[in-house]
Order: structure tokens, then C-alpha cells, then sequence
């Protein structure tokens, strides 16, 4: 009898997917998936590869651009090192795919007992690039950049700074403002970028250094203030925050919202990937998407995106050279 | 009232003909989606989720939530039936409902989680309905300090008060807790205890293979054994009467049931937790609670009736800093977050204010859809107790095939499978040993939660452990935790104490 259940609960879910397969138009590709695609991200729920990555999949089901559903799958242990080592052990596998971000460069220069080699992984799409502001909870009363310096001194190693994982763009970006401004602010990392948002907005922290995307719902309701950018303009939604440019401290640094495919990936899989992303990106759910979290960044593909990649490496193993212990 | 009017309109929308539909037929789904092994609420949503776009934002969110409510209702049925836990919020329910279920007392362990989910549920939304804005505040005031403190006191109610042999507890926790470090550092992110690189290991011990192992496997091997083969399991008639004296003797069941709707609920909202957590919690405080603590394991209805009321209570729970923080509180919610960013609305602390009409359309859709789970189920109870009736030449294949799919499914793995099969014949020596296995599940599941929320509470303090106790939410909860754990030596030393007395009398 249970058996027959489960046999009935399969054929449901089978013809689910036989209807969906069924209005999907042609794909004009030789390759199209055959089951499921695993959609990795990077990060814990929450956090803004996590809500970017559920859009993605969403827009891919509301336009019908893959015959299959990609399922989303949280791998956010060890700064990406699961995640990542996920990929390397799927090697050759068309159905893994990943959203990532700049830990994609951090983890493997810190973990070279990983043997993560990303030049071997296959580009897919850049996305986005994700901005940085610095945020404070608006009891603390700071609402410039120079008080968040007087205070944050005055008060030592007891201001925390929560972000997101070990030695990546949080914690780069905390020891920039360390070097910077001479203070000894402790970071405190978790598990997403959701998770670091609700603890500045509880008040368990000083500080933050979230995506636009990740402190919107708080800054909406009045609960955080954002004090400057890291970035070169003034961005369209927060019109009254300068950038740290503006404030004599030129320092622009972005976060890639890219898509990455398993090491070895057949070129036809790579290729319809591709096609997905790109119609994902042209989308107008995609463009309000960007509009909307301050996001910026053409798309970029194929060798392209190697390049972008190879480049990025290079910086971020400078970042970290230059910020000493790590 | 305004919370009244509200709720009266959100009704009207609840009520149309379309999401009344909805509400029915995603209950029903989601009860056999929960009752499968391996395939959970999360894998019911997320594959369902592009079908929503075929309808308003209300009515998919709508339809969604049924899901993942009849989820919850099914899991416990497949933990009932055939020992394994179909999902991971239901394993709770195995560690009762099992024995009931063996003791051919199925449709009382049946009934009893049916009503039970129905009561969280009903309680929890209710909770939801008056107070989510000021709970969300609650969430909020929840750091990594405060977590450790609650993680401990789930710890200490497993201790302190189970009435079990006290060092085999211990020896079971630290299993658990070993086992639950397995794999990557969570905050360095360097790994630990892969044997040398098994890259299996390297995402950790997911704990369904744990509990799928020790339950599943263990239980079959110990009954093969026990009964010789020859195991008329279920004698279990049913009738319309025996569901009617199922029923009235839910009534010794009352605090159990009342105390995990509220403990789930509770442990539910805050982001991280969820249900698994809660149901674990709320059975270990339900069996110190108990006036029979030692028949817990064994098939006591109330180890039924708390964890199935929290894991419903706290599935309604993490929906709270979902829509108003934004921040899911289980991976179920996590998924119903992207719906609701490309349905564009943006959960938050606005979406009250911005999208009331969908969020009371939604919270009344809570209420439907816990009714109509509870109806869809009973009506099944019979189906379901007739399973039992098979022969177990025929059952157990099932039974094993089905744990085999639940070990897979999560991270599809062969290693995991073979690593469950381990765990079946360790849980089974465990078993012959008579050592408690619950503990050393609740330390797989709360081991890593535990473990992040005290390195973050310690970078934050710069190393003092006084952090734990100087907080006015942590430092009481800790306080509370410390004095359980000390119980089971204050209670050796009052036996020392009686003993020889009782000795000079005799």
C-alpha cells in the first residue's frame, strides 16, 4: 500500500515535469538537460548569492529556459571551501553548476591544502557586481564616517564588526578600515549575509559591511544607517551616503555575482548554460532586480569571464599579501 | 480589533474558490511528500515552486505554505509506520511512535500526532496572528550569546531530568558531538576528522543518515532479532470507535501538547533554529516533565504528542523572520523567500505595512490549512494502519529499501549510504547495550548550532566566558541550563545520603 502511494506521489511529480517539458519551446541547442540541475551556492540562506541565486532560478522557471528545474543547494561551509570542493569532486558532471562569489578567489589562496585550481573551473556568466557600504545601527547615533572613527577608536577591540565567513570581502574590507583608520575593530564572522544583517539590526554588533541587497528591509525601516560606499560614484538608492572616494579614501571594491560550471564541463552543457544566463540577464525581473539592490557589472562570459577571473585572483592574493597574516 | 478586521479580510481572500482549492490540494500533496523518506518539505517546495507562477502571488504563497503544512503533518507518519523519520523535523516522532506502532498501537500513535500537529499549529498561529511584529523583536534580541545558552539548555534537558542512566547519556551526547564535527571548520573553514581526506566526509555527517541508520536500520535488525522472524507487528484494528478512544486518551497528553506548541513556536522564530531543533527540545523537555520518564523510548504517547506539536508550532514560528526580518528560519522558508522576491515583494520589516493584504491572506490560509491537514489525515489512518498488516517478509524489504532512498536522497552520496549502514549496526549494539540513542541525535543536530554561536560569542568577548552570563536574555537561560545538568549528582548524593540510612534500619 505505501508503495502505491509513493508510486502515485512519483507519477505526480513525473507529470509535472512531462507538462513542463511538454510547453517548453524548442532550445535550438544540442545539448539540453535530461534531469534536475544542481544549483550550489556558495553561501548560507539569506545572504545575497542566496536570494540572488533563488531569483535566477525563478526567472529560468517563469520563462521556461530550461526544460529541467534547477534546484538550489546551500554549501556554505568553510568560506566556499565546500562548496568549491563539491565542484572539483563533480568534475565533468553537466549538471552541477554554482552561484559564486569573491570567496571563489579568497578561499583557495588561503587554502592551498584544498587544491582548488579555478582556472580548471568553467565560466559560465557574470551576473552582477554587488556593491559595499559600511552600515552602523542607527542607536549607536553615528551617522558619519569620521564619528564611526571616533567612537569605534574610543571603544578598541570591543567594536565588533560581524561579516560573512574568514578572510573574505567582509573582513578584507574590515582590515582596510583597521589600516586605514587605525582601529582595532573585531571581526566576528557568520554563516550569510541574512544572518549579519539581523545582528547589527539586533544591536549584537557595532558594525557591518553588507550588500545593499542583504540591509535594504532594515535601512527601510530605519533600523541601520548606512555611513559611506565602496565605490567610485554615489549609488542611485542611497543618493545621500557619499563614497569613502568622496572622503579621501579611494577605495572601490565590488563582489562578482557569477555563475561557474564543474571543472571539465562538456561545451555543449557550458554553451546552454550560457544561453540560459544570458536570457536570465536580459530579463526585465533581472534588469529591475539590479535597478532595485544597487547592483552593477555588464555580462560577461566565456574567456572573458576567465580573464575577469585571472585578474581578480591576482588582486585579491595582493589584498591579501598586503593585509599581512593571512 | 484591528487584528480582527484583518484577519476577516484576509479570510475573504483565504476563502475564494481558487486558494480554497490551493489549500486542499497542497495539503494533501504535501502530506505524502512529508511521508517519504528523503524527499521533505524543502525538495516538495522547491520543485513546486515554478508552478506558482501561474497564479497571483497570494495564491502561491498560499499554496506553497499548504505544502509545506501537510509536510509537516506527513513526516510523522512515516516515522510512526515503519521507524524511519520522513524528514528530518519528524525524528523526534520515532523515538515513541515506533514502539507504539510495534506494540500494535499505531492508530493511538496515529491519532495522537494528527491531533497533536493540529493543536501546535492551531496554537502557533494564533501566537503569529496577535503577536508577530513585537516576537520579531524577540528574534532580533536573539545573538549568537543567547543561542549557546538556549543550545544548552536543550542539552540539559536531555541530561538533567531523563531519568536514564546518567554516564551513558553523556556517552551518548559526546557521539553525537563528535560526529557532529565532522567535516569543514565552521568558522576557519580547514576540515576536520575526514580520515585523511574521504571526501565524503568533507560535507560533514548530514544527520537523517544518522538517524535513518540508527532508527531504520538498527530498529529492523533488532526486531529480525527479537522476533525471530515470526512478527505479527500490528494487531491494530481500526474503527471509527477506537479513533474516539484515541482521542479521549490524548486528555493525560494536554501539557505535553500545550508546552511544545509553545516551545516550538518559540525556538521556530529564531532565525537558525527551526523544527528539527524544536521537536528534539520539546521532547526532552516533555519526558522530564513526564511523571513516567522511563517509559519514554518505549512508547509513551506523550513522546508523540510534544515533539509533533513543536515541529508544527515551529514550521508556523519560522515563517515570523521570514516575512518580517527577511531572514529565513529553516531551508523550507529559505525557498518561499526567492517566491516571494520574484513575486515581487520584498519580505522585510515593511512587508506588514506594504503588503498587508497578502500576509493576512496568508496567515488565514495557516488556518485553513491546518484543518484540512488534520481532516486529510485522519481520513488516511486507516490506509495507513493496514500497511502494517503486510507481512513482514514483504514490509521489511520496504523498510530497507525506503532507508536506503532517505540516506541517498539528502546530499546523493553513495558514501552516505554506506556510512548509514554503519551507523544501523552500531545504533543496534547501542541498542543491545541498552545505551539512550535520542541524545547522541539531538547533539548531531545542535552540535554545529552550538558550536558556531559559542567561537562567535567568544571572538566577541575577546575570549571571557563571562559573555554567557553577564547578558540579561543568555545569562538567566544558562543559569537555568547549569542547575539542570547539576541534577542527576544532587540526586546521587540524596540517594548516598538515604541509602545508609535505610541500611542502620534494615
Amino acid at each position: 500500500m505505501k508503495t502505491l502511494k509513493i508510486m502515485g506521489l512519483s507519477s505526480i511529480i513525473f507529470m509535472l515535469f512531462a507538462a513542463a517539458s511538454l510547453t517548453s519551446v524548442a532550445y535550438g541547442e544540442d545539448w539540453t538537460p535530461r534531469k534536475p540541475i544542481e544549483f550550489v551556492i556558495m553561501a548560507g540562506p539569506g545572504g545575497g548569492a542566496d536570494k540572488m541565486a533563488r531569483l535566477m532560478q525563478t526567472i529560468v522557471e517563469k520563462h521556461d529556459l530550461s526544460p529541467r528545474p534547477l534546484i538550489p543547494v546551500n554549501k556554505a561551509g568553510g568560506s566556499g571551501a565546500e562548496a568549491l570542493v563539491y565542484l572539483k569532486e563533480k568534475t565533468g558532471d553537466d549538471y552541477v553548476i554554482m552561484v559564486t562569489l569573491n570567496s571563489f578567489y579568497t578561499t583557495p589562496i588561503r587554502q592551498p591544502a584544498l587544491g582548488i585550481d579555478i582556472t580548471t573551473f568553467t565560466p559560465i556568466a557574470r551576473m552582477a557586481e554587488d556593491t559595499f557600504l559600511l552600515w552602523v545601527n542607527k542607536d549607536s547615533g553615528v551617522t558619519k564616517v569620521d564619528e564611526f572613527v571616533t567612537k569605534a577608536k574610543e571603544m578598541g577591540n570591543d567594536w565588533q564588526m560581524a561579516g560573512t565567513g574568514r578572510a573574505q570581502e567582509d573582513e578584507l574590507l574590515t582590515r582596510f578600515l583597521n589600516q586605514t583608520y587605525g582601529l582595532t575593530m573585531t571581526y566576528v564572522p557568520f554563516k550569510g549575509g541574512g544572518d549579519v544583517a539581523k545582528q547589527l539590526a539586533g544591536n549584537h554588533v557595532n558594525s557591518t559591511v553588507n550588500n545593499p541587497s542583504e540591509a535594504l528591509g532594515f535601512y527601510e525601516a530605519g533600523t541601520v544607517v548606512p555611513l559611506a560606499s565602496f565605490t567610485p560614484e554615489r549609488l542611485p538608492l542611497f543618493p545621500d551616503t557619499p563614497t569613502f572616494k568622496e572622503l579621501g579614501v579611494d577605495h572601490s571594491y565590488y563582489m562578482q555575482r557569477s555563475v561557474v560550471g564543474t571543472p571539465g564541463m562538456s561545451p555543449e552543457a557550458a554553451a546552454f548554460y550560457r544561453d540560459v544566463f544570458k536570457k536570465v540577464y536580459d530579463s526585465a525581473e533581472w534588469q529591475e532586480y539590479m535597478k532595485t539592490k544597487s547592483l552593477q557589472g555588464a555580462f560577461i562570459t566565456g574567456d572573458a569571464l576567465m580573464e575577469y577571473w585571472i585578474r581578480q585572483r591576482a588582486q585579491h592574493e595582493e589584498l591579501l599579501s598586503d593585509l599581512g597574516d593571512m | 480589533m484591528e487584528v480582527l478586521g484583518h484577519l476577516i479580510d484576509g479570510f475573504g481572500i483565504a476563502m475564494q474558490p481558487l486558494n480554497l482549492g490551493l489549500i486542499i490540494f497542497g495539503c494533501a500533496l504535501g502530506l505524502f511528500i512529508g511521508a517519504m523518506p528523503g524527499l521533505g518539505s524543502v525538495n516538495g517546495v522547491a520543485i513546486l515552486l515554478p508552478m506558482t507562477f501561474l497564479v497571483p502571488p497570494a495564491s502561491a504563497i498560499i499554496f506553497l505554505a499548504a505544502i509545506y503544512y501537510g509536510a509537516m503533518y506527513g513526516g510523522a507518519i512515516s516515522s510512526i509506520m515503519l521507524g524511519i523519520p520522513g524528514a528530518s523535523t519528524a525524528v523526534a516522532t520515532t523515538f515513541d511512535g515506533r514502539p507504539l506502532a510495534l506494540q500494535g498501537l499505531a492508530d493511538r500513535a496515529l491519532v495522537a500526532a494528527a491531533t497533536a500537529s493540529f493543536v501546535g499549529g492551531t496554537i502557533s498561529v494564533i501566537l503569529f496572528t496577535i503577536f508577530a511584529p513585537p516576537l520579531a523583536n524577540v528574534a532580533l534580541a536573539f545573538g549568537a550569546p543567547e543561542e549557546f545558552a538556549l543550545m544548552m539548555l536543550a542539552f540539559a534537558t536531555f541530561v538533567g531530568l531523563g531519568g536514564d542512566d546518567v554516564p551513558k547519556t553523556f556517552f551518548s551526547i559526546f557521539i553525537g558531538l563528535v560526529l557532529s564535527a565532522v567535516g569543514l571548520d565552521i568558522v576557519s573553514g580547514e576540515p576536520r576528522l575526514i580520515f585523511g581526506g574521504i571526501s565524503g566526509f568533507m560535507h560533514g555527517i548530514n544527520f537523517l543518515v544518522l538517524a535513518i541508520g540508527i532508527y531504520g536500520i538498527g530498529e529492523m535488525l533488532w526486531t529480525i532479532e527479537s522476533s525471530r522472524g515470526k512478527l505479527d507487528v500490528s494487531q491494530a484494528n481500526v474503527s471509527v470507535r477506537r479513533i474516539i478512544r484515541c482521542l479521549k486518551d490524548l486528555k493525560g497528553t494536554v501539557k505535553a501538547m500545550t508546552m511544545g506548541s509553545f516551545l516550538g513556536y518559540f525556538v521556530g522564530i529564531l532565525p537558525a533554529a527551526g523544527a528539527t531543533p524544536g521537536s528534539l527540545m520539546a521532547y526532552g523537555v516533555a519526558k522530564s516533565m513526564s511523571k513516567d520518564p522511563r517509559s519514554f523510548g518505549k512508547g509513551n504517547v506523550e513522546g508523540v504528542v510534544a515533539p509533533e506539536a513543536a515541529n508544527n508550532a515551529a514550521s508556523t514560528g519560522s515563517m515570523l523572520p521570514m516575512l518580517t526580518l527577511g531572514i529565513p528560519g529553516s531551508p523550507t522558508t529559505a525557498i518561499l523567500l526567492g517566491g516571494m522576491v520574484i513575486w515581487g515583494l520584498e519580505p522585510g520589516p515593511r512587508l506588514f505595512v506594504n503588503n498587508q493584504e497578502f500576509v493576512w491572506a496568508l496567515i488565514a490560509s495557516l488556518y485553513a490549512a491546518n484543518l484540512f491537514s488534520v481532516l486529510i489525515n485522519v481520513a488516511f489512518i486507516p490506509l495507513f494502519v493496514w500497511v502494517l498488516r503486510l507481512p513482514f517478509t514483504i514490509l521489511v524489504p520496504i523498510i530497507f529499501i525506503l532507508c536506503v532512498v532517505g540516506g541517498y536522497a539528502p546530499t546523493q552520496d553513495m558514501h552516505d549510504v554506506w556510512l548509514m549502514f554503519g551507523f544501523g549496526v552500531v545504533g543496534y549494539l547501542m541498542r543491545k547495550l541498552d545505551y539512550p540513542m535520542a541524545p547522541a541525535v539531538l547533539a548531531i543536530v545542535l552540535g554545529p548550532l552550538a558550536e558556531t554561536s559559542m567561537r562567535q560569542s567568544l571572538l566577541m568577548s575577546h575570549g571571557e566566558f563571562g559573555i554567557f552570563f553577564s547578558r540579561a536574555i543568555s545569562g538567566p537561560i544558562m543559569i537555568v541550563a547549569i542547575v539542570l545538568f547539576l541534577l542527576p549528582v544532587l540526586k546521587m548524593v540524596k540517594d548516598k545520603i538515604r541509602k545508609p540510612a535505610r541500611g542502620t534500619a534494615a
